[in-house]
């Protein structure tokens, strides 16, 4: 079993949004249609995309952070999205589990939308179809290009490498590692929807430095003069040194 | 959410249909037993002929809905899962039966199947009201559950959508009934308004006990569980949209809390307090009921609007600020 999915580094992220403009471009431009983009240079455009770079503060200025962070659909083992679709527009792919919506079948009742706790799903409203992040499906299997092109458009895209692609259910994948080894969380898990995109949490480099590693703990030439001297009668640490 | 009224239509339509063949059903099997008098066919026909001009208004009301209508017959093919599509199917079932039920009657084609111990002949329309009944029941079933399956939408997400769907569509149907007898039957008037009186109690009890379940839900959802950050205060800066999007349209309801807080005494009121009113009233002067089934309209159309306003998607944690 395969669960294609995304890895997104919040930690590198810097919310340049390269990833939603080459996520729009690529999918405007592909064999489904473009994407609905109304009154884009107007007042208050409006249009569907996959994929949304959002900015959240924690704390209050002074004490604050910024953390920018990409959403897309999330691809989830359990997608509640699925089940409710009436006409099995909505489908979840055996071999590599994509969450998909087949456009041809696809009635634009909008249900689908409704059960996704994540907001994953834009209707496009000038097709009157569902759509939602393909993984870039039309991309990663086109043997007509380079093998390093295969990925989803958002991932080539992004200049901090914040966005890791891969197959979640190989132990020894970069997206598997990364997940294990550098803290990958899921969102809302309280839904049990069993999200694939995980995203790796904000984290200081920090170095913890304890007092012996400030103090020569053998001081041979006395030069801290901060640990005890021992008595004429006593050894030294290092049984050379003595007074 | 925001109310989609074309669903709200849908609901509420399809729900007094419902209702209203139950009604004519429940006097035809009083009827059998001797407990009432039997009517004329032309009674329960017609009475039929508008349950179905109820659930064509709500069907087309339904297809409002739909961003693709011509692709609507796919909606049956997954009812494995789908309650949705279980509805599509249920309701032109329920249709086709309604239609032969009245037909049997208008044309009296009631051929006897098998008479009872006790001498009743039980006739092809009982057995079409029979199925009929279950099939309103399923029907409720259905479409409550397209709401009370999503369970991250907690005011949906709970047996009591279902019993009140079928409570308030009985109540509608059963006000409806005792509307149409008092023209059509005037002596069974009283029979269907003394049932309306009943289930519109019962209908009040359901709606208060969700009103006061959902006033005292806690997210599941927080800030917090959405970006994974575990930290008290979290204020969004931006949305990734200018102009607002789909996320912005379809989840939120779009009126102002004090606006939400005026339809909701406004609901209760017209569609439960006054149609009560005045089917007590109706015992006496049934031209009272008419006014108490638009009256009851009215406030179920307001119910409805609310039923929607008042669920609060998980989604709408992403969208609370433009820029």
């Amino acid at each position: 079993m395969t669960q294609l999915a995304l890895v997104i580094d919040l930690n590198v992220c810097v919310g340049c949004s390269a990833c939603v403009t080459s996520c729009k471009e690529w999918n405007t431009s592909g064999s489904a249609g473009p994407l609905v983009d109304e009154r884009p240079y107007g007042e208050n455009p409006t249009g569907t995309f996959f994929n949304r770079v959002q900015t959240y503060e924690m704390g209050t200025f002074p004490n604050s952070e910024t953390m920018h962070f990409p959403k897309s659909c999330l691809h989830c083992e359990d997608p509640p999205c699925v089940p409710v679709c009436p006409t099995g527009a909505s489908y979840k792919r055996k071999e590599d589990g994509i969450v998909l919506v087949d456009y041809d079948k696809c009635i634009g009742c909008k249900y689908c939308s409704w059960a996704c706790p994540y907001g994953a799903r834009e209707i496009d409203e000038k097709q009157k179809v569902m759509k939602k992040c393909t993984l870039c499906v039309d991309r990663i299997y086109d043997m007509t290009m380079p093998e390093a092109d295969r990925k989803p458009s958002c991932v080539k895209a992004c200049p901090t490498s914040a966005r890791l692609f891969g197959d979640i259910h190989d132990p020894e994948s970069a997206v598997s590692v990364a997940i294990r080894e550098d803290g990958g969380y899921a969102l809302m898990p309280e839904w049990g929807t069993h999200p694939s995109n995980h995203y790796l949490p904000r984290r200081k480099t920090k170095m913890k430095i304890h007092a012996d590693e400030l103090e020569r703990a053998d001081n041979p030439l006395k030069l801290d003069q901060q640990l005890p001297k021992p008595d004429k009668d006593q050894s030294t640490m290092d049984d050379v040194s003595a007074w | 959410m925001k109310p989609a009224f074309s669903v709200i239509f849908l609901t509420t339509l399809i729900g007094a249909a419902q209702g209203l063949f139950l009604a004519l059903f429940t006097h035809q099997s009083y009827a059998l037993f001797g407990l009432l008098p039997m009517q004329s066919d032309d009674f329960y026909g017609y009475g039929t002929l508008i349950v179905l001009v109820l659930l064509a208004a709500g069907l087309v009301a339904s297809f409002f809905h739909l961003g693709r209508p011509e692709r609507a017959w796919r909606t049956a093919t997954m009812w494995r899962t789908s309650w949705l599509s279980r509805e599509v199917i249920v309701l032109p079932a329920f249709m086709g039966v309604s239609f032969l039920f009245g037909v049997s009657h208008m044309f009296g084609i009631r051929p006897e199947i098998v008479t009872l111990p006790g001498g009743q002949v039980v006739d092809l329309s009982l057995l079409l009201g029979v199925a009929g009944t279950l099939l309103a029941f399923v029907l409720f079933i259905c479409t409550a559950m397209i709401y009370a399956c999503l369970r991250f939408l907690k005011e949906w997400n709970s047996p009591l959508t279902v019993i009140n769907y079928i409570l308030m569509g009985g109540s509608s149907g059963f006000i409806l009934a005792a509307f149409y007898a008092a023209s059509a039957a005037p002596d069974q008037a009283d029979f269907f308004a003394g049932w309306a009186i009943i289930i519109t109690v019962l209908a009040l009890i359901g709606r208060m006990a969700s009103l006061v379940r959902n006033a005292r839900l806690k997210p599941t959802s927080t800030m917090q569980t959405a970006i994974g950050v575990k930290h008290p205060k979290i204020t969004q800066r931006s949305m990734g949209a200018m102009g607002g999007s789909f996320n912005t349209r379809e989840f939120f309801h779009g009126k102002s809390e004090r606006f939400l807080r005026t339809i909701k005494p406004a609901f209760l009121l017209f569609g439960f307090a006054l149609p009560l009113l005045f089917l007590t009233l109706g015992l006496f002067s049934p031209a009272l009921l008419g006014l108490a089934f638009i009256l009851q309209y009215i406030g179920l159309l307001a119910e409805r609007w609310f039923f929607f306003a008042q669920a609060n998607h998980p989604q709408n944690l992403y969208y609370q600020t433009i820029g």
